[in-house]
């Protein structure tokens, strides 16, 4: 299997309900020792598609690669090293955390009997439950039952760990306790791969992301093109406008003729807004020895605005937050695409 | 395997069951020894046998949970099998542990099998035990006339407990099937016992009799057939053949819902 591959990839995997298309044909790329994060609103087809990741669903059309075997039909070789928490926890309340942890082991016909105790412990310190080991299930609060199903996605060492909603239901301080868990896990080399309806999650603790909206794949890719593929813009505050919309268009910027509306202090002047696009100009810390002198530098449309005799107050260039990013992919609101 | 049937008698309610069945013989030795002691000689020849022979309470006991106890709590157990998996939302975690799909009927066939045997072995063993401790034991009459001694009886005893474990199978795998359908539990354990309610009501009427030998339940109370010397092992055998039938058709068709199904519990 080369190192560096897919752990997973999908090619226009398609699920039909009855007449409607939950997924319609999304060709995933999750790259090896990546943490990916899988976004989108509620009922966007998320669930749906870790469930024919995983061959708990068959899929209407396309075809399902996880770690490099075709999935559902080598299901055998692939689930032991898969570790999954599918939409929430299921235990059986009337067992205790470790007795839980033990079935689900043993089920597992891969998983050595003669470490099952170590592990077992282990995986439930990880997640902080050890003092809790003993007690029944039923007593669970829904952040503990949330550890536990994460706890059993840890039981043995897995190449790929799929979380469905991660911190539903759990505490700020243990949905910091999730992120330092999945960089620890990423450090180990094992690819991560998160879902969640959460941007700030996503954003905080993945290097890749997808977005779904109504069961369709939106975009896809590292969080830095992820980020690129907003818009960026120019943002001038002036007491002199009017030569400052001149100038810009001068440039070539397309002047935004609406401000956002955006409150700004009496004293700085108005606003003058602008796109720019990415390619024009160079992001990310600038090198001395890449540096080429391009029209559209930042530094550059100051210069202009200056020698044009513009009163520049403020300047700054905005990027695309992945928020604006998300929010134009999938709609605001409540206003679930069906 | 283990596991599973861990899980199972891990649990308060199997032993809530078992318990109840245990109940069963000895509710019949003690009202039997009550009554008897001002006794008019009247009431059904075998539960009068009892004061005779405190071995016979395992007979009347079993004869009694026959009919509605023992499907009841068989139903439960096996209707459980899938649908509580999917229920608790279990199911999902065991098929990615993984367990193969067939794997997992399998064993949970087998547990439910188990089930089915520690019940009867329960009240059987429940009714010699309180036969013993309130009516005298001896040698026991057979219907045939003969006469065996302790030992041989308790044998015979196993063998009934084995008859009707056998006779458990085919309700067992319909309640497996049904299981497989839904992601409600009560629905299937209430739906395979309602199946074999009406079983035993179609193999009352006798305008059905053509139906009858085909009905799972059909032999049931045939058991008595081992307390004759020789043993009648006719009965016996056309029992285990039509429950391998019945175990054959319904655990093809809970295979063949359950390896295809989408598991979105």
């Amino acid at each position: 299997m080369p190192e560096g591959g897919l752990a997973i990839q999908t090619r226009g995997l398609t699920k039909v309900f009855g007449r409607q298309t939950v997924v319609n044909g999304i060709d995933l790329s999750v790259p090896r020792g990546s943490v990916f994060g899988f976004l989108g609103p509620n009922g966007s087809g998320k669930t749906t598609s870790i469930r024919m990741l995983l061959g708990l669903a068959s899929a209407t059309s396309g075809e399902i690669t996880v770690l490099g075997q075709q999935m559902p039909k080598r299901a055998g070789t692939v689930l032991p090293r898969v570790g999954a928490l599918i939409e929430g926890p299921g235990f059986y309340p009337f067992l205790s955390g470790t007795a839980n942890l033990r079935r689900l082991d043993s089920a597992d016909r891969f998983a050595r009997t003669s470490t099952r105790t170590a592990r077992v412990g282990e995986a439930l310190e990880r997640v902080g439950l050890t003092h809790a080991a003993g007690k029944k299930v039923r007593a669970y609060s829904l952040g503990m039952k949330q550890r536990l199903g994460i706890a059993n996605a840890l039981l043995t060492p897995r190449d790929l760990i799929v979380l469905d909603e991660p911190t539903n239901g759990l505490d700020p301080q243990g949905t910091r306790e999730v992120r330092n868990l999945v960089r620890s896990l990423t450090a180990e080399g094992t690819t991560v791969f998160v879902s969640s309806h959460l941007l700030a999650e996503i954003e905080q603790m993945c290097t890749h992301a997808a977005v779904m909206r109504a069961g369709n794949l939106v975009a896809q890719g590292s969080l830095d093109e992820l980020r690129q593929a907003g818009q960026s813009r120019v943002r001038v505050l002036t007491p002199d406008p009017g030569p400052a919309r001149r100038v810009l268009a001068e440039l070539g910027l397309a002047v935004e003729v609406d401000a956002d509306g955006r409150e700004t202090h009496p004293l700085d002047g108005e606003s003058v807004t602008a796109p720019l696009d990415a390619g024009n100009w160079v992001d990310g810390p600038i090198d001395a020895g890449t540096r080429t002198d391009r029209p559209l530098d930042p530094e550059r449309i100051v210069a202009a605005l200056v020698a044009a005799g513009v009163r520049v107050r403020g300047f700054a260039v905005e990027r695309a937050s992945l928020e604006d990013l998300f929010v134009a992919l999938t709609g605001e609101g409540f206003d679930v695409a069906q | 395997m283990g596991s599973e049937l861990a899980v199972l008698f891990r649990r308060r309610r199997t032993w809530v069951m078992l318990l109840a069945l245990a109940l069963i013989p000895v509710l019949v030795a003690v009202a039997v020894r009550i009554s008897s002691a001002g006794s008019s000689g009247r009431g059904p020849a075998f539960i009068e046998q009892i004061s005779q022979n405190g071995l016979f309470v395992a007979l009347v006991a079993l004869t009694i949970c026959i009919p509605l106890f023992l499907p009841l709590t068989v139903g439960v157990v096996a209707g459980d099998t899938i649908s509580g998996e999917a229920n608790l939302g279990t199911l999902r975690y065991l098929l990615v542990s993984p367990v193969g799909r067939a794997r997992l009927l399998l064993v949970k066939f087998v547990a439910a099998m188990a089930f089915c045997l520690a019940a009867t072995v329960v009240i059987v063993l429940a009714g010699v035990l309180i036969g013993a401790a309130l009516f005298p034991v001896g040698p026991v009459t057979l219907l045939s006339g003969d006469t065996i001694g302790s030992g041989e009886a308790a044998l015979r005893a196993l063998l009934i407990a084995g008859y009707v474990t056998v006779s458990l199978l085919g309700l067992t795998a319909i309640g497996l099937f049904i299981s497989t359908l839904t992601d409600i539990p009560v629905g299937a354990m209430a739906a395979t016992v309602v199946i074999s309610i009406v079983s035993q009501v179609l193999d009352s009427l006798p305008q059905l009799s053509a139906l009858h030998p085909w009905l799972f339940s059909h032999y049931w109370l045939d058991f008595a057939d081992l307390l004759r010397q020789p043993i009648e092992w006719s009965s016996f055998g056309t029992n285990t053949l039509l429950q391998l039938a019945y175990l054959a058709v319904f655990g093809t068709l809970a295979y063949g819902r359950f390896a295809s199904k989408d598991v979105l519990s």
